[in-house]
């Protein structure tokens, strides 16, 4: 791991709409081992955010326990973070966004957070469409403990250490559709030119927004014969589409030759570069049909798979105030004095 | 057979006498049941229901004990006076929990066998099947009436006023008109079947006092729920349990009554049915920390489950409300009994090294009051805040002091940063101790574009809230929590006090539903001249106020329900007391404690020393 970062920065560093350079969406520095995927992904977020012009102190990072869960420290340093919970960061997440509607909340979890320990909560936190992004680092085992196979480990696949799995990997892909998520995604950490936009595009989906990224183990799973190895992930990673974000009132410049556009609530729009056969990302079927064939073939489909652009999110469920209810006082909130005798008399 | 004896009857008990009513579960008997202590309480009489029930849908028995005391005990009293007896599957266990000289009223349709045939009690056999099927027609109108005719009979044989019982049907069936005249018919049965074949009223029986005053008759949990709407709280995230499922009920309703906007049916707060205990106390954590106040309500396993997020709560220092509405153990114990047995568990809730503040609610207004208070001092202290109450409080109906609410108050938000502060200020730290006590100011997310944000996380991080594992700093911010726990002490409901001056060497402590016993206690052992200085807690940590108490008596008597005398240990514990001075003085078959055997239990200490 780097333990100094140079603080000279470039003083015409391009700034983004609102005025914030890249600096300004950076975290402290990372105590991951170097090559990490996670640190990637870390640097895509940050990327997403500022390419996107998201005011940092507007979003809030919520995280577990694990390599993963630390992250949140890594990136978005303007921005409240909170390292909770193994396995419960979906409940932090959920009363903060009940807290206030207003604010981008990005849960970052590991499989083991959210595939083990958390499975209940995650599920969960589908099901009620928290207004969400919510980023697996998916590495297929536990770091922080030394290398543990993790439940979303292939049934065959081989640990630093010469063991092999032999459990059934849970796809947190495939059940996120099952499940009801609007708006479900799977990247690669070395693939940041498909991911930022991934990014970028979940922050603007009014629901929940699953992206699982795998994210190989540099020090305890990226040997030969693991299926999350860097070597292994390169040769059978297979996209359904190529993906371009673009923000609300942009023009779109590019063309494509069988391009498909998802225009999501806000106005903003996702071009998709069909790779995939039989693949619609706004038909759950297709989305469901194409994740089982890849498997079966042993590829690793990445990309857009699945999205509901138009989604009520829990507080559209729950019928909620759209003032944040954090900023509620007593006028709106205390029956009073009057309200308060007439149930003592409504008791006698 | 031996049959339970209480001494000291009088045999003419006005206003003075205990009715337990032996139902099946699911027959329709609560609500009959319940207007009958309410009349009783409408007639100036104080009264106590208590629901005695099993874990159960529909089907087993249960039971509902209503004390009627002149003196004003609210307490559970041994020695059953009159038994309502429409429960064939209870009924010997019911004929032999009569006192001697006691009476049993019972469906005599059918003659009752001779094993339940005592000589001591007087037998009121009323033909309650019998009337219902000449009558009705509809089963579920037999099966309801049923209990209205007999409560249409025993207020003939205690002299219940009929027009106190006929306002209660004008006001169970406001808007349901059509249903009145045929349950005030059904009353009239009873009573006509009394005034034909019973010599009445019985030597037990009501007279009209004023002895209620502004009082009013209301559950715990509705209460909790209602202090939690007046206090502000805009989220709640619970699991259901009971005996605390209510709590959250009564939250929704008058949250849905009094913070739905008329005009666009939007809410000014939100509740959520989590997937588990362990996620509802998550949710608290994290809308607290996001700033709303949030709470969530459970019963001991639930505490169990929310142990490690309670622990994260005190070391984050994120507020957080948890009402635990105490039953007896474990999961599979007794679900529908009540005991005060999570005092251990809660205050010194997860890993590590951890304490928690706790409020003892004793009665309804308590209940109100407390909730409200809870979430004051958990944004003032920056800490999860339990208020322990129980089965007892929580589900039974209790005679209370009216609820109160200064219109002054303003909610007390803590130590926050506003946008402001942040500009005109050096650096934040989140965990700097900037007052001395030991209270860090904090901010919300969201508040200021480069100023205030911080990564929350358990104890690895200075006072900026940067990470390290530098032991000595986590020694300082250890430090600092206590000099925080000191702090609290001074903010703590203070203890009650019966008396001005100490009047005796030996002294009793009790808290919570242990109340109204141990006042009966008292006052009992008064007319055997043992002269008792008492003090009922109502907060952890102990202030000084309790050392001071315990130190002024030679001998201290812990009144409180559960085996291994908890309250007891946490004060030996914190105060650092000679367990010798405090004498364990317990109840825990999961009925609520008698002033019967507290009396006994002191007067058998008091005969050894």
């Amino acid at each position: 791991m780097t333990y100094v970062r140079p603080t000279f920065r470039h003083p015409d560093l391009p700034k983004n709409k609102i005025n914030f350079t890249k600096k300004d969406y950076e975290g402290a520095l990372s105590t991951l081992c170097a090559g990490c995927g996670h640190d990637s992904i870390s640097g895509a977020i940050a990327q997403a955010c500022f390419e996107l012009s998201v005011e940092p102190h507007r979003i809030a990072k919520l995280s577990g326990i694990g390599c993963s869960s630390k992250t949140p420290a890594y990136f978005l340093g303007n921005s409240h973070g909170f390292n909770s919970v193994h396995g419960r960061m979906p409940s932090v997440a959920t009363g903060a966004y009940l807290a206030n509607r207003d604010l981008v909340y990005f849960g970052v979890s590991g499989d083991g957070d959210s595939a083990s320990i958390g499975m209940g909560q995650f599920v969960h936190a589908i099901r009620r469409n928290l207004n969400m992004v919510y980023v697996v680092m998916n590495n297929g085992c536990y770091g922080l403990t030394k290398g543990q196979d993790s439940a979303t480990a292939d049934n065959g696949s081989k640990s630093k250490a010469g063991s092999t799995n032999l459990f059934n990997a849970i796809d947190l892909v495939g059940l996120g559709l099952e499940l009801g998520a609007t708006f479900v995604a799977r990247s690669f950490s070395g693939d940041k030119t498909q991911l930022i936009p991934l990014i970028k595009a979940a922050i603007s989906h009014p629901g929940f927004a699953l992206i699982d990224v795998i994210s190989p183990c540099v020090t305890f799973n990226n040997n030969v014969g693991s299926t999350k190895s860097y070597d292994y992930v390169r040769e059978h990673i297979e996209a359904t589409s190529t993906v371009d974000f673009v923000p609300v009132m942009e023009e779109i410049t590019a063309s494509y030759d069988d391009a498909k556009e998802v225009t999501l609530h806000d106005g903003s729009a996702l071009h998709l570069q069909k790779l995939h056969q039989g693949w619609n990302p706004e038909d759950k079927l297709s989305a469901m049909n194409a994740i089982q064939n890849s498997k079966e073939k042993g590829e690793i489909l990445t990309g857009l798979i699945y999205i509901e652009p138009n989604t009520n999110a829990l507080h559209d469920v729950l019928q909620t105030t759209k003032t944040p209810l954090n900023t509620l006082k007593e006028d709106l909130l205390c029956p009073g004095v009057d309200a308060l005798e007439a149930l003592n008399q409504s008791l006698r | 057979m031996k049959f339970p004896l209480f001494e000291n009857v009088n045999m003419t008990q006005v206003n003075d006498f205990v009715v337990r009513f032996a139902n099946v579960n699911g027959t329709g008997s609560a609500s009959a049941n319940s207007m009958f202590a309410k009349a009783i309480f409408r007639m100036g009489v104080p009264v106590t229901p208590k629901n005695i029930f099993p874990s159960n849908i529909q089907g087993l028995p249960t039971w509902y004990e209503v004390r009627v005391s002149e003196k004003g005990y609210l307490g559970r009293r041994e020695g059953i006076d009159l038994m309502v007896s429409v429960n064939p599957q209870s009924m010997l266990k019911d004929v032999q929990s009569v006192r001697s000289g006691g009476y049993f009223m019972y469906d005599s349709t059918k003659p009752l066998h001779k094993e339940y045939i005592r000589e001591d009690i007087t037998y009121l056999g009323i033909p309650l099947m019998g009337i219902c099927m000449e009558q009705y027609t509809d089963p579920r109108q037999r099966q309801l009436f049923k209990n209205i005719i007999y409560v249409g009979a025993l207020s003939a044989l205690l002299d219940i006023e009929f027009a106190v019982l006929e306002q209660l049907l004008a006001e169970q069936f406001k808007g349901k008109e059509k249903l009145i005249p045929a349950n005030v018919q059904a009353l009239q049965l009873g009573v006509k079947y009394v005034q034909e074949n019973f010599q009445f009223p019985l030597e037990i029986r009501v007279e009209r006092r004023d002895l209620v005053g502004n009082r009013i008759m209301f559950d715990g949990n509705g209460a909790c729920g209602l202090g939690a709407v007046y206090a502000g709280a805009t989220v709640a995230a619970w699991y259901p349990i009971t005996p605390s499922t209510s709590v959250v009920e009564k939250f929704e309703k008058y949250a849905k009554k009094f913070r739905t906007d008329k005009e666009t049916g939007e809410k000014n707060y939100a509740i959520v049915q989590a997937e588990d205990e362990l996620a509802a106390i998550g949710m608290v954590i994290g809308a607290n920390w996001n700033g709303a106040r949030s709470f969530t309500a459970t019963s001991g396993p639930g505490v169990s489950l929310m142990n490690e997020f309670l622990g994260l709560g005190y070391f984050a220092e994120i507020p957080a409300v948890l009402i635990d509405v105490q039953r007896t153990g474990p999961s599979t114990g007794m679900p529908t009994r009540t005991q005060q047995s999570d005092i251990t568990i809660s205050a010194y809730a997860s890993h590590g090294d951890t304490k928690h503040v706790l409020l003892f609610p004793s009665n309804p207004k308590d209940c109100f009051e407390l909730t409200a208070d809870a979430f004051d001092l958990a944004e003032r202290l920056q800490t999860p805040i339990i208020v322990l109450t129980d089965l007892d409080l929580g589900m039974n109906d209790h005679m209370s002091e009216p609820f109160e609410w200064n219109p002054e108050r303003k909610y007390d938000r803590g130590k926050v940063y506003t946008a402001e502060d942040l500009e005109n200020m050096g650096r934040f730290g989140r965990y700097l101790d900037s007052d001395g006590d030991g209270i860090p100011y904090r901010t919300y997310p969201g508040t200021h574009p480069t100023k205030g944000s911080y990564f929350t996380r358990g104890t690895s991080r200075d006072e900026y809230a940067v990470y390290t594992e530098d032991s000595a700093v986590y020694v300082r911010n250890m430090q600092r929590l206590e000099k925080k726990w000191e702090t609290a002490k001074d903010l703590v409901p203070k203890p009650y006090f019966y008396q001005e001056k100490n009047m005796s060497p030996l002294g009793v402590i009790f808290f919570g539903t242990s109340t109204y016993s141990s006042e009966e206690a008292i006052d009992l052992l008064r007319e055997q001249d043992v002269v008792l200085d008492a003090m009922q807690l109502k907060a952890f940590p102990f202030n000084k106020d309790v050392e001071q108490f315990i130190e002024d008596h030679e001998v201290v008597f812990v009144i409180e329900q559960n085996r291994d005398a908890q309250m007891r240990s946490l004060l030996i514990n914190e105060l650092e007391i000679n367990p010798k001075k405090l004498i364990r003085v317990l109840n825990y078959d999961g009925m609520p404690i008698t002033a019967d055997k507290i009396v006994k239990e002191i007067s058998k200490n008091l005969t050894i020393a």
